[in-house]
């Protein structure tokens, strides 16, 4: 593959710029959140390119951003954040991605490693059991046509109104769990016939269901503000999105964005940059399509929190009440999301694409729970399934810069292929339990594809965004057990 | 003639099909693409299907006939393994495929695919020897 050579202007350790005068065309310069050590394998791809081309989209403001995470996609780089103007700016769908609404929720619990290891085999059979995975898989829930409107207008509401977990869960979901502007005769039958069987399912791919032990604390008090309170502690964290109806509802309106971008004479370097303008009848079905696949991610989450509260407590024989697994937060890191900035000076309105990005909002901002106010937006970062995952807090700064959004996880270094060559699940998983880590996949390969050699080292992306202010590091957790999709 | 190869992307994977004529290749860039959800040579032919698709041009119309299919595999959780195109456009195709309904006993799924996209799409006709680059979002 040809290796990117264009000019990255260094700001500071952290902030690599690529100029507007780079190609004539971009609105605003990019910027590239990563450390010197990063730049030479990020510029083994075209990411920074697809930043370039992101760059282009009519109503851009600020810079094309991609955090330290930042890999090849398709369109947008994966790890890239463009916020638009909602006045005159466009909509793409793809800086949200095929996966709407993929994201991650966590949970804790009030049991400690010894009391959760010599049981860790059951729970994570308890688990492939009762949470439904890998491709295609089908779910334990029956929606029809007129409940799965209710789905998608509703998301973990629906959810809950179900029975499938609580009021509580909810307060500490982005958005509440269901997002606004959701209209479900914007999404196709062919997106609600492909949701309608995988309700209440993980999917396959890098999809996990993750039993975690906390292994570093480094802010005791806003740790405690989450729930978090010791080293040893165990939490679960839930990885998935909006599974075959949020792959169709990207697919339906790329291509309906793809025609309308011509009526409207936009030009972009790359078809998967597919736009239109916010305020255009497509540009806003997108959106409330957009909103409905969200909130099906949403309710999705929460079943299969429902289903593993109901694991954990048959596998240790206690109340969910001694066993706590009370949720932390849920975050989405592929979305586009109406937010209001501050820019030059001037309130706008704009339309933040994160494509495998994180919100990260700081303390006292209006769009977090009260639970939250005083430390900030609990912001989730998983790394891969051989090492640790983080937990941070989002800064002041992030919202002043990065449109509220940090890095989203490890970030691929090499293709799942490569990955598989020669490598063998039982390999893989062999080699974790060495380690103390138990894992099971419901695919063929599903473990070699997810080995950790295929990722960045998560502790350099989450080190570059508190190094670079966007986020403050809370706690380090390390995987105990994995149910991989 | 070899039928498909995989390509590298950091993420995803894709695939390259190849095809004496187009048809052969769309044929082919299906088949690819039902290998890296499943051996297919657990697969029986117990069914078919009748499929259609439509796009604006050549290149979409891979991406169309591809993500018709997978729309089918997660509807009526059906394997696909042999495609007869019957008919095909610029802009629109026909085709009979084969296969049968996923049955966990005897199928090992792999990690799969979640669309077809449009990155680096390329169809692309020489002297007697087509071939279709597609890249999936797995």
């Amino acid at each position: 593959m040809a290796r990117w050579d264009g000019p990255l202007k260094k700001i500071d350790d952290y902030r690599w710029e690529i100029p507007r005068e780079y190609k004539s065309g971009m609105r605003v310069p990019g910027l590239i959140y990563a450390s010197e050590d990063m730049l030479d394998s990020i510029r083994e791809e075209q990411a920074a390119e697809q930043v370039v081309n992101v760059a282009f989209l009519p109503g851009i403001v600020g810079h094309s951003l991609a955090m330290p995470d930042i890999h090849w996609g398709y369109g947008f780089p994966i790890g890239g954040v463009a916020a638009t103007r909602v006045e005159d700016g466009v909509v793409s769908p793809g800086g949200v991605g095929y996966d709407i609404n993929c994201g991650v929720r966590l949970l804790r619990t009030n049991l400690r490693e010894h009391e959760v290891r010599p049981k860790i085999e059951e729970l994570l059979s308890q688990l492939f059991i009762n949470v439904p995975s890998g491709l295609g898989s089908t779910g334990k829930i029956k929606v029809g046509k007129k409940e799965m409107d209710e789905v998608l207008t509703g998301g973990g509401r629906w959810a809950v109104k179900r029975g499938f977990g609580t009021d509580g869960d909810l307060e500490v979901t982005e958005e509440g769990g269901s997002l606004k502007g959701a209209d479900p005769d914007k999404v196709s039958v062919k997106a609600k016939e492909r949701g309608s069987p995988q309700s209440g399912t993980l999917g396959s791919g890098n999809h996990f269901v993750e039993v975690q032990v906390v292994g570093e604390i480094y802010e005791q008090a806003t740790a405690q503000a989450m729930g978090i309170e010791d080293v040893g502690q165990v939490l679960l964290l839930i990885h998935t999105g909006s599974r075959g109806l949020g792959h169709q509802v990207c697919d339906d309106y790329i291509r309906t964005l793809r025609e309308a971008m011509q009526r409207y004479g936009i030009e972009v370097p790359d078809r998967e940059l597919a736009c239109a303008p916010v305020k255009s009848a497509e540009g806003r079905d997108y959106l409330a399509a957009m909103a409905c696949a969200a909130n099906y991610a949403w309710a999705n989450r929460q079943c299969i929190t429902h289903w593993s509260r109901e694991c954990f407590t048959r596998v240790f024989g206690l109340s969910l009440r001694q066993i706590g697994l009370e949720m932390v937060y849920d975050v989405a890191h592929n979305i586009a999301k109406i937010e209001s900035y501050e820019i030059d000076g001037k309130k706008l309105s704009l339309c933040v694409h994160r494509k495998g990005a994180t919100r990260a909002f700081p303390a006292n901002h209006p769009s977090i729970p009260a639970r939250y106010k005083e430390i900030g937006q609990p912001v989730l970062i998983p790394g891969d399934m051989g090492r640790y995952s983080f937990v941070a807090v989002g800064t002041e700064r992030a919202v002043k810069e990065s449109f509220g959004s940090v890095c989203h996880g490890a970030g691929r270094k090499m293709s799942r292929h490569a990955a598989k060559r020669g490598v063998r699940d039982a390999d893989v998983a062999r080699d974790l339990a060495a380690r103390g880590i138990l894992a099971k996949s419901a695919s063929r390969g599903g473990l070699a594809e997810e080995a950790s050699e295929a990722y960045k080292d998560v502790a350099e992306v989450v080190e570059v965004c508190h190094q670079a202010g966007l986020c403050r590091k809370v706690v380090k957790t390390y995987p105990m057990g994995v149910v991989k999709g | 003639m070899k039928k498909f190869d995989v390509v590298e992307h950091t993420a995803d994977i894709g695939i390259v099909a190849y095809g004496a004529d187009l048809r052969e290749a769309f044929a082919n860039a299906a088949y690819g693409m039902f290998s890296l959800m499943a051996d297919l040579e657990q697969v029986r032919e117990e069914t078919s299907r009748y499929i259609e698709a439509e796009a604006g041009d050549r290149e979409s119309l891979v991406v169309s006939w591809l993500n018709e299919l997978l729309y089918m595999f997660d509807v009526e959780r059906i394997i696909l393994k042999r495609f007869d195109v019957l008919e095909l456009t610029n802009t629109r195709l026909k085709a009979d495929a084969y296969g049968e309904k996923v049955d966990a006993s005897r199928h090992e799924l792999k990690s799969g695919v979640k669309a077809a996209t449009y990155h680096m799409l390329k169809v692309s006709e020489d002297n007697g020897r087509c071939s279709i680059r597609v890249i999936f979002d797995v």
